[in-house]
């Protein structure tokens, strides 16, 4: 695995292209309910930001900027809000929707057929968007990341016997 | 295995790929399915969103999320794991 | 016959992919090569089940802006839970590549080798 990155051309092009990629995976989570897209897609953008800076910079400098225990605990952090989030409903079922059409948060009701969206709809499913989408983007970035990380132990063994 | 088996295991797929594309129902026109049915005509009211497909996926549906978010979880934790000798 | 198949074309394209990604799982050694066979079958099996819920001149299941005039009627969407469906498929069989990928660069740091028939020898 490279060490030391790609060339100042390729450096400077990735550092000025992370904040839009981050800014539109944002934009796929927080609209789900209302355009194509939502938790997944979402996520899986945000780490594509992340496999841009660890092929452009190499892995001995983001070692030292974002770390394996931040990405564990975010990930665990995304799948308990979404456990969460299905619990709170348990008034009625489990995973019930008790924001939608309610009034309150998130709970405006909208005519039906063909309109422009709100943001304030929809009920639990911006939550439940938020919560998956940070799961699956640090969940991917941390596989990236041990696959990097681990090959730097090795040196010059070249990979055991033959 | 020698590669006469590998082409029998080939041809045998390429059999039942044939068999099956005789039964088939023509692109466009699937079975009657009273559940879309139901969906598209009341998902909008009873869940409040623009977005059907995540309406299905997080609201009637939320179970089978629940279980591919946990699948995600642990294919992720046993690669960590496999990684742990490696990084000590 | 060939009106037939021209008709049902999205079906003919993923029993394609199937044949080739089974082609590639068959004949070669590489774990590299295997492992993307397995990811072009995954994608095939998407592809089908996206095909399935296809209704004739139908439009997406969303109502932001949709080209509707009045109250929808069911016939005029395509169905949405072949969609959904779909979604879980993508996130599980990219679970299952992210393992064996992992699995495949254990092999080579344990063996030295990544054909598959030469790494499984037991030694001694």
């Amino acid at each position: 695995m490279t060490e030391e990155g790609l060339s100042k051309i390729v450096r400077t092009v990735a550092l000025l292209l992370t904040a839009p990629i981050t800014v539109l995976g944002l934009y796929i989570i927080a609209h789900g309910h209302l355009t194509p897209g939502g938790g997944f897609q979402g996520g899986t953008v945000i780490a594509t930001a992340i496999a841009l800076m660890l092929v452009a910079f190499g892995s001995k400098r983001v070692k030292k900027a974002v770390g394996k225990e931040v990405l564990s605990a975010t990930e665990s952090l995304g799948l308990i809000a979404f456990i969460a989030i299905a619990f709170l409903g348990m008034g009625s079922t489990f995973f019930s929707n008790f924001l939608a059409n309610a009034g309150g948060l998130l709970g405006m009701s909208i005519p039906s057929g063909a309109n422009p969206g709100t943001i304030n709809s929809a009920g639990t499913i911006p939550l439940m968007n938020f919560a998956v989408g940070i799961e699956v983007a640090s969940a991917l970035s941390l596989v990236l990341l041990l696959i990097y990380f681990s090959g730097e132990k090795e040196g010059k063994k070249g990979g055991g016997k033959k | 295995m020698k590669s006469f088996t590998k082409a029998l295991v080939l041809a045998v797929l390429v059999f039942f790929l044939v068999l099956a594309a005789l039964e088939l129902r023509p692109f466009g026109m699937p079975q009657k399915s009273a559940m879309d049915d139901y969906i598209i005509v009341k998902g909008q009211e009873e869940t409040a969103a623009n977005n059907l497909v995540s309406a299905v996926v997080f609201d009637y549906r939320g179970f089978d999320t629940l279980g591919e978010a946990t699948v995600l979880f642990a294919a992720v934790s046993g690669a960590y794991l496999l990684f742990r000798r490696e990084l000590k | 016959m060939i009106a037939v198949l021209s008709q049902n074309l999205p079906f003919v394209v993923s029993a394609l992919l199937l044949l080739i990604g089974m082609y590639a799982l068959l004949f070669k050694s590489n774990l590299i090569k295997m492992a993307i066979g397995l990811s072009v079958m995954g994608s095939a099996v998407n592809l089908f089940l996206i095909a399935l819920g296809y209704r004739q001149d139908s439009i997406a299941p969303i109502f932001t802006n949709a080209p509707l005039v009045g109250a929808v009627n069911a016939a005029e969407m395509a169905m949405p839970v072949p969609q959904a469906l779909t979604l879980t498929s993508i996130v599980i069989s990219l679970a299952v590549t992210a393992l064996m990928l992992s699995l495949a660069v254990l092999t080579f740091r344990h063996t030295g080798t990544l054909d598959a028939e030469k790494a499984g020898r037991l030694k001694g």
